[in-house]
């Protein structure tokens, strides 16, 4: 408990980071009251109000067929979020297991599984993603998994580090004395040693996923409407940017603001959890 | 050092045998076929058309046997011909990667021209307002959905303002012109794809090359060599920033990968012809040849770029050619 408060302290003292956890918070609450803030269904056609521009009952404007752009961001809030945590999760789940296996064991069992990863990480993402699901249909399912599954080879090499280094350290040791078994040696022992990186990495990687979400939407390869995620409200307002830009402005600041506060979450979580920066302090 | 490099071009050949493995599994797995692409226009298209058009395109086979062919034909350098135009897939690829490296190398010259010292800056003036600004406008940077800021600036200076061409690498007349004005024009084309690709890639590594600096000037000799009197910018020049260098040398390689997927996206914005817009429409016409064939491209690129930030690495720092 005295650990997490001084983490908490340290987090608090970097402005930006703190602005950026008030912002993450805040977004959290906007997807999970969605029904309650938004002011019209984010389905809702307005024949007589289409492409209108920001007025006071359609703060964002209006889109193509008269849906009102601001309810659907709050509801896509709900889809971007939700893609960016469970890619993140999955990616954790799969990094973890690959770089314990490979730091624990060692030997061949980690030169095969970092070869593997080594391999993983020459192919372009994107190109990938873009290979599987060009003809699977895009449910916002799909997204979250493909995107699980080509980006947890960085987290891998984390958990691996760690692994390598701790398996070595004296509790170990002792627990391996005691006739503990290799899985619950790593589940119990050495993993809740090795997380700190982890937790920094995935607040950055659930930046990287809402971006790479919308980048696939702007391709036509994202979360598929009618189901609105910031990413394919802007590629549908692509269509009418020149009658109608805010179509394009507004999602596109949504993004920028999520992807920024995860991003200084994650800067702040890196300096608050590194303990050679704690050395540096006590000199 | 010749044997260091002879190891590391040994290590390439296992690596490549490895991504078109994985590459042409996850490709053939996907459900969907070229077959069902092109007949699925054609309801009238009958059980054995679509058998004949799988023997022609030897789909028919068993998948490993498949791999093989593939693998046969590779080591001739051979990627086979397009689904789409019968065309040969290495004559397509030779006409648009010029097209893709000539951007994206542009882009890293532009980004380790501006990423470097700023955040050498960054790091030498820690704290400091410059400092916070640059973090500020690095972690914007980060989080900004570029295909965004391209579409965005598209509009304001192509269509608003009518500064810049909207498409393309040439304007239409470009026959017509000088080879200065060609030159000219040229420009004018990259000057938004190029910035905004190396806006992007300007964050990470200004913010490496910051930390970088920033663990160099902790270290006992930049100390020692404050200690003996000398000025900031010789101690900065001299002794910090060579050994700070060392390690973004490695971000080379890694970072091409990034390069090369981000192309689809700012190809497809700016009607640019190169291997990323091709890939795209490899893609949707599930033109498995040509996908393979940019796919193994691609990460021969990797391999090469990793392997020049190896050999640069290992030429600059001594302590890595003793150690291996």
């Amino acid at each position: 408990m005295r650990l997490a408060g001084i983490i908490a302290k340290r987090f608090a003292r970097n402005k930006l980071s703190l602005i950026g956890a008030f912002t993450v918070l805040l977004l959290l609450i906007v997807a999970l009251f969605a029904p309650f803030i938004s002011p019209f269904s984010p389905t809702a056609i307005d024949v007589h109000n289409i492409l209108s521009p920001p007025t006071k009952d359609h703060f964002f404007g209006t889109d193509e067929i008269g849906r009102d752009v601001f309810s659907r961001m709050i509801w896509g809030s709900r889809i971007s979020l939700q893609v960016g945590f469970v890619a993140v999760g999955i990616a954790i789940f799969i990094g973890i297991i690959v770089g314990a296996l490979a730091g624990y064991y060692g030997g061949w069992v980690d030169a095969i599984l970092m070869r593997f990863v080594d391999i993983m990480l020459t192919i372009p993402t994107l190109f990938l993603i873009l290979a599987v699901i060009a003809v699977v249909e895009p449910s916002i399912y799909v997204i979250m998994v493909v995107i699980g599954i080509t980006s947890w080879m960085g987290i891998s090499r984390l958990v691996r580090a760690e692994f390598l280094t701790l398996k070595e350290r004296d509790f170990v040791l002792s627990a391996k004395s005691f006739g503990a078994s290799d899985g619950r040696i790593i589940i119990w022992h050495v993993l809740p040693n090795a997380l700190a990186p982890v937790f920094v990495t995935a607040t950055f990687r659930i930046a990287g996923a809402i971006l790479l979400e919308s980048g696939l939407s702007f391709l036509g390869m994202g979360v598929q409407p009618p189901d609105p995620s910031w990413g394919n409200i802007l590629t549908a307002g692509k269509e009418n940017i020149e009658v109608a830009w805010w179509l394009s402005l507004y999602p596109g600041i949504a993004i920028l603001i999520a992807a920024l506060s995860y991003n200084l979450v994650g800067e702040g979580l890196r300096d608050a959890l590194d303990p050679r920066l704690w050395e540096a302090e006590r000199r | 050092m010749l044997s260091y490099i002879t190891k590391r071009l040994l290590l390439m050949a296992p690596l490549l045998f490895g991504i078109t493995l994985i590459t042409f599994t996850v490709i053939h797995l996907t459900p969907g076929s070229p077959v069902e692409v092109q007949t699925e226009m054609s309801l009238k298209a009958s059980a054995q058309a679509r058998e004949n058009l799988k023997k022609l395109y030897g789909l028919d086979k068993p998948l490993h046997i498949q791999y093989f062919d593939w693998l046969k034909r590779f080591v001739k350098l051979d990627f086979g011909k397009s689904m789409i135009d019968g065309r040969k897939v290495t004559d397509k690829i030779w006409e648009t990667i010029p097209i893709t490296l000539i951007i994206d190398l542009l882009s890293l010259i532009i980004i380790f021209i501006i990423a470097i010292p700023l955040g050498v800056y960054s790091a030498t003036r820690q704290y400091s307002l410059f400092d916070k600004l640059s973090t500020v406008g690095v972690f914007i940077g980060f989080s900004m959905p570029d295909f965004w800021l391209a579409l965005l600036l598209l509009i304001l200076f192509g269509v608003h303002l009518g500064w810049l061409p909207i498409s393309g690498i040439q304007s239409i007349d470009v026959s017509e012109m000088s080879s200065m004005q060609r030159f000219f024009d040229w420009i004018k084309h990259l000057i938004l794809p190029v910035g905004i690709t190396a806006f992007g890639g300007l964050a990470s590594l200004s913010r490496y090359s910051r930390s970088s600096m920033l663990e160099v000037i902790r270290q006992d000799y930049v100390k020692t060599a404050y200690a003996k009197g000398l000025k900031e910018h010789e101690v900065v020049f001299k002794h910090a920033l060579r050994n700070a260098l060392l390690p973004i040398v490695t971000i080379l390689g890694l970072s091409i990968p990034g390069l090369i997927g981000g192309s689809v996206i700012f190809e497809m914005i700016f009607s640019i012809p190169g291997m990323g817009r091709l890939f795209f429409s490899s893609i949707i016409a599930r033109d498995y040849p040509t996908i393979m064939g940019i796919l193994t491209m691609v990460a021969v690129l990797t391999l090469i770029g990793n392997l020049i930030a190896d050999i640069s690495y290992a030429l600059v720092d001594p302590r890595i050619r003793v150690k291996r």
